[in-house]
């Protein structure tokens, strides 16, 4: 039991860091101009795409810092030229912009990498278990995720609370025109917001490409639960995303690890009754349900805190 | 002339007429080719063009040529009724599916009902790989003809070579959540109490159909429960993406799988280091020693640059052809009562034959281990670049590999 409950604590943290990796991108976008980027996912795969593109040609390192400037550049695109002009039709328009931009994504990366998983590998140098605990071995590219995730973290909390831009990225939020008058480029600042966002969504794709699949439907395995890591750590808040992530991916992987079901709580059912949907709901385990749970979470989040965790407003 | 319209287009239909002699057959070809299933998808349908190409090569069947129709299901029951319908429409009067037995048992109630409902419009539904017994038990249909063994049929095969295997003391059953997953799992737990009562069941896990990216957790409840072997059905990114978290917690147990040689299986095998510990039940293997297999497999692989993972579609377009020149018609009812009973000589060698009263094809079976080949001129073939292959363990005759069967067939 004990063994379990360390693996299942270990894997967890590290599904959850992966999941603020990506996270982080989406809610520093979110805070900072107010857009629910439907999108991200989808540049999480771009940057899992690029990666292994650029791997294959100039090796895993060179592509860990090119394809998230690439993906940045792409997400600077997408603001200049596409968000820019559907800003003063309002959110809506906005939103609707990024939810189109999603399917194009995953249809033109189907198109140019087909829709086969892709050969991309752990770099050599990272291919080594880093520590054993009971036997079980810890790869220690895992542990590079982590460390990448934690320094994210840390950088973006002291970028925004504690530089001059950081200042003027959070005035420009709330206050454009006095910012503009000022004598600050409120444009340019909202397009590299969107980029960093975008490439820090990149960067997870790179890392988290080789550990998990990269194949054309990647976006929409994640995508769904970013939302949920952000409006349960409180839309726009980086320390509630941060907590979020490890809580959900502690549940999640506390859930599989977990057998217990109404059967083996309350026994099972007078077998007189026979078959019904009833036993099927009774015998259920916990293990079987894991997957639905950060939902569910979503959905009790919304109704009793609605402004999350860490959060501030209540929208 | 007030009539020449009318002229021109009678004229026009009795060249139509004329020219469906010549007519191609359409096979619609009813399986993922977007989302989670797409890579076993896209493998198929390349599989299949080169078949009816090499049909085509020889003639087609009875001088029409044959042609493959991608018809996109992404894994859905029900997009795979639109896709049907969709084949309807457009005259297509043969479809072949395989991945996913709930998009299986959806099929085939679409077809019963199309053919009572239309008569002379009939379709034959051909299953190449949707393995649940249902199918061929109490969901059976006329319209519906299966090449590959059922899950109990291979589990049947696989628990009997498990029981001479006296190192196997506990069992882990992991499968995915859905009608095969569930049938492979309450086979293998029924067979394995018949056969080796010792044996102890240390988990049974069912998983969401290919939705897990990371397995880690569930690799780590295997590691806890202490087993020395794991039993599973899964298929497609869930039997690579197993492998692969196993592979990098460093678990050390035997597999016994229906499908460890799917995409990407045997990179992560090589990665665990499990030489000669991964099983899979097959009905033909690259390695089989079948001279003809052997070539074919040459063949296939220099054209499609992928492995023969479905000899069993080898063995349904080719039996297809036979049957239509045995019916000396491409009507599909014609070709169906061909089919009832008919012997074929499978890909691999030795005889197989499709059972009239549920429309299972039988066929030898074969048992096979993942590892170093020792002799490269005798097993040439390995897989995806490893240098590891499919070494034969078992072959399980005909006779040996047939279950019994519920179905009453209602015949038209």
């Amino acid at each position: 039991m004990a063994e379990l409950i360390v693996i299942s604590t270990l894997n967890g943290v590290l599904f959850g860091m992966l999941l603020f990796l990506l996270s982080s991108g989406l809610t520093v976008i979110f805070s900072m101009m107010g857009v629910l980027n439907f999108a991200h996912a989808s540049f999480y795969m771009l940057g899992a795409f690029f990666g292994y593109q650029l791997t294959r040609w100039i090796g895993f390192w060179p592509a860990l810092v090119l394809a998230p400037l690439l993906v940045g550049a792409v997400g600077m695109a997408v603001e200049r030229y596409g968000l820019r002009n559907t800003h003063k039709h309002g959110h809506v328009a906005e939103l609707l912009l990024t939810f189109g931009l999603a399917y194009a994504i995953e249809e033109i990366v189907s198109m140019v990498w087909g829709k086969s998983p892709m050969d991309y590998r752990i770099p050599a140098a990272l291919d080594f278990p880093a520590f054993t605990v009971f036997s079980t071995n810890y790869p220690a590219y895992k542990i590079f995720m982590l460390v990448v995730s934690v320094t994210i973290f840390v950088a973006l909390l002291i970028a925004l609370k504690r530089t001059r831009v950081g200042l003027i990225v959070q005035a420009a939020l709330t206050h454009p025109s006095m910012v503009g008058h000022l004598g600050h480029n409120v444009g340019r600042v909202f397009m590299l917001v969107f980029g960093v966002g975008s490439a820090l969504a990149g960067l997870a794709g790179v890392i988290a490409g080789p550990s998990l699949v990269t194949q054309s439907d990647m976006a929409g395995l994640l995508g769904p639960i970013l939302f949920v890591v952000i409006v349960f750590g409180g839309l726009g808040s980086l320390p509630g995303a941060f907590i979020a992530s490890l809580l959900i991916g502690l549940i999640q992987t506390f859930a599989v690890a977990l057998n217990g079901s109404l059967a083996s709580l309350f026994g099972p059912l007078d077998p007189g009754l026979g078959p019904s949907p009833l036993t099927d709901i009774w015998n259920v385990t916990v293990a079987q349900i894991a997957p639905i749970l950060p939902y569910l979470l979503l959905v009790l989040v919304l109704i009793f805190r609605p402004m999350g965790l860490l959060g501030t407003r209540e929208s | 002339m007030r009539h020449l319209p009318i002229a021109v287009a009678a004229a026009v239909l009795m060249l139509g007429g004329a020219a469906s002699a010549q007519e191609t057959v359409k096979i619609g070809y009813i399986d993922p080719l977007s989302g989670g299933g797409a890579s076993v998808g896209e493998g198929g349908l390349k599989t299949f063009q080169y078949l009816a190409d090499e049909l085509n090569a020889k003639g087609g069947v009875l001088g029409h040529k044959v042609e493959i129709v991608p018809l996109d299901n992404k894994t859905n029951p029900q997009e795979s009724l639109v896709q049907a319908q969709k084949a309807v429409d457009a005259g297509i009067r043969y479809i072949t599916q395989g991945n996913g037995s709930s998009v299986g048992a959806a099929l085939e109630d679409f077809v019963t009902k199309n053919n009572s409902r239309n008569p002379g419009k009939e379709l034959l539904y051909f299953n190449y790989a949707a393995v649940d017994p249902s199918l061929t038990n109490e969901k059976c249909s006329y319209w519906h003809f299966r090449w590959d063994a059922s899950s109990d049929i291979k589990m049947e095969a696989l628990t009997n070579y498990m029981k001479d295997q006296p190192s196997i003391k506990k069992v882990y059953l992991i499968n995915q959540d859905y009608s095969f997953g569930q049938s492979v799992r309450s086979d293998a737990r029924k067979m394995l109490a018949a056969k080796r009562p010792d044996v102890q069941i240390v988990g049974d896990e069912l998983h969401p159909l290919l939705k897990i990216t990371d397995f880690s957790p569930y690799i780590a409840k295997i590691k806890a429960s202490g087993a020395d072997s794991v039993v599973t059905g899964n298929w497609g990114q869930d039997i690579a993406l197993l492998l692969k978290a196993a592979a990098d917690a460093g678990l050390k147990v035997n597999w016994y799988t229906y499908y460890a040689g799917g995409a990407g299986g045997p990179t992560a095998i090589k990665q665990t280091g499990l030489d000669h510990q991964v099983y899979q039940i097959t009905e033909g293997i690259p390695n089989s020693g079948n001279k003809a297999a052997m070539d074919f497999e040459k063949d296939f692989r220099a054209k499609v640059n992928l492995s023969l993972w479905y000899p069993r579609a080898v063995n349904e377009m080719r039996m297809f052809k036979a049957a239509a020149e045995k019916a000396n018609s491409i009507d599909p009812v014609k070709v169906a009562a061909a089919l009832e009973g008919m012997k074929f000589d499978v890909l691999d060698g030795g005889e197989g034959f499709m059972r009239a009263d549920d429309h299972q094809f039988f066929q030898p079976i074969y048992i096979s281990s993942f590892g170093t080949l020792a002799d490269k001129a005798k097993e040439p073939f390995d897989e995806e670049n490893t240098g590891w292959g499919w070494h034969l363990v078992s072959k399980i005759d005909t006779a040996n590999a047939m279950v019994p069967t519920t179905c009453k067939m209602k015949r038209p």
